[in-house]
């Protein structure tokens, strides 16, 4: 019978939360990497038990681990990331020259196709790749060095490249985003890149309009219409039609458009799922109710999920890479909180029901659909 | 604390916090082998040799400097600041006493 295994990261290790189709029953493994912080891991959609992990503290640096057997071990890979030449600068906070320094990789996005591909969004902004299984990794240069890098700044988290899309119809396109530089495309496999925001308006800098600067929370994608993109920024939540080319707000009806995660239904291009979070200054939700936000009409129309999410007093977050779904018949969505629970729906997000309670604060949620 | 080395190959100890102590699969100390006077450095890259998924844990991987929160002691005294290149103490270097490599008090 097909399953789902939920790949949770939090600030102090990493949980592996196994069911099977029903999504009733739950197994939870964990913590790996006690005392860790595990920004994100993600599983190999060309071959399920090769899972990558990034694991960090501020005493020991960053770590990347491999699995090969679906979580139960674990080995050690590459974790030397060397920017390419000469870093160069970005602004600080204060508007002046930074020096590029890495920090900590925030996403990993493996290949559709290769289990020894694998991305890495890394803090200060830069895309690594790596052919080998995570054993070395190459810096794409060309993102850092299209010319607008001099002028990105942090955002409050940290300059961090945090969305890597691949485009399953060209392996050549590859999307990513950055807070808080933008969202950037190459369509030559990482080697040239260009800005595509165009729409996008923040009134949070001097151009509110302008080419780069724009805080991009989460950007997703339905692999059955690669140019169909849905984002979550800082204040708005923006469509394109066009791969980026340009975007539209379809924020509508929502109590509030901030926010951080975004995800779209696995089989209905269409829906998108957001959780409104009151502002920039309050990470909770609005008026104290966990709502999961849905539109299945692209944007513009949502309506509130609340069945057995918390209605009162619930002042959680719900960080950009902490929510997925899954490919089962009925899709299942899957998101984490700074509370340290996990929330699992098997309906497409009608009704919903912890699987844990009580993690540390949840980086990450990702989520394997198994055969 | 006396700074005098000995001569030839040398079998320093090293105590490792628990968090790398997991990563390496070993037990609180572990003995490395230097070739002619241990220094942080030479002690370091021994370590390193043995047990590579420790690059990059205590010394940045390019700048082979210590990281910010990583500190050596020895005989009851603070290291961190003395250059890589320093002689370690004696009893170091005979192996009487070991080298601490001490994640610092901060965090959370």
């Amino acid at each position: 019978m097909s399953g789902v295994r939920v790949l949770v990261g939090t600030r102090k290790g990493a949980f592996i939360l196994t069911s099977d189709g029903r999504r009733e029953q739950w197994e939870v493994s964990g913590p790996h990497f006690g005392g860790w912080e595990i920004y994100h891991l993600k599983g190999s959609p060309a071959d399920p038990s090769r899972i990558y992990c990034s694991q960090s503290t501020g005493w020991f640096g960053q770590l990347i681990q491999r699995s090969d057997d679906g979580g139960a071990t674990w080995t050690p890979v590459g974790n030397e990331f060397a920017y390419d030449g000469v870093p160069g600068t970005h602004q600080w906070y204060d508007g002046t020259p930074h020096p590029w320094e890495f920090a900590r990789v925030w996403h990993l996005e493996p290949s559709l196709t290769d289990p020894d591909t694998v991305y890495a969004g890394v803090e200060d902004a830069a895309l690594f790749r790596s052919g080998d299984g995570g054993q070395t990794w190459q810096e794409l240069s060309g993102l850092r060095g299209h010319g607008s890098g001099p002028s990105w700044q942090p955002g409050a988290g940290g300059m961090c490249l945090h969305t890597i899309l691949l485009d399953p119809r060209d392996p050549g396109r590859i999307l990513v985003a950055i807070s808080a530089a933008g969202a950037f495309r190459s369509d030559d496999a990482g080697k040239t890149w260009r800005p595509i925001n165009r729409g996008l308006e923040s009134e949070g800098i001097p151009d509110p309009q302008a080419e780069v600067g724009h805080c991009v929370h989460h950007i997703a994608m339905h692999p059955s219409r690669p140019d169909v993109l849905f984002m979550q920024k800082h204040w708005d939540v923006m469509r394109s039609d066009d791969g980026g080319e340009s975007w539209r707000e379809i924020s509508g009806d929502l109590p509030t458009d901030f926010g951080f995660a975004i995800d779209v239904h696995a089989h209905e291009p269409e829906t998108v799922y957001v959780i409104p979070i009151k502002s920039d200054s309050e990470h909770y939700p609005p008026e104290g109710r966990l709502r999961v936000y849905r539109s299945r009409t692209g944007g513009d129309e949502w309506e509130p999920l609340t069945k057995g999410l918390p209605q009162r007093d619930c002042y959680v977050n719900v960080l950009r890479d902490a929510m997925a779904v899954d490919t089962l018949e009925e899709c299942g969505l899957y998101f984490g909180t700074t509370g340290g629970q996990v929330y699992a729906s098997a309906d497409s997000g009608d009704t919903w029901a912890p699987i844990v309670r009580d993690l540390p604060p949840v980086l990450s949620v990702e989520v394997q659909t198994l055969p | 604390m006396n700074t005098q080395t000995s001569p030839g190959p040398c079998a320093v100890r090293v105590v490792l916090p628990p968090h790398l102590r997991t990563l390496a699969q070993v037990g609180r100390e572990v003995e490395v082998h230097v070739q002619g006077p241990p220094t942080q450095r030479t002690v370091l890259d021994a370590l390193e040799a043995r047990y590579p998924m420790l690059r990059g844990t205590i010394r940045d991987h390019t700048t082979l400097r210590r990281r910010a929160f990583i500190r050596f002691y020895a005989c009851e005294q603070d290291l961190s600041h003395e250059p890589p290149d320093a002689p370690l103490p004696t009893e170091v270097a005979t192996g009487t006493e070991p080298l601490l490599v001490v994640g610092a008090m901060a965090g959370g």
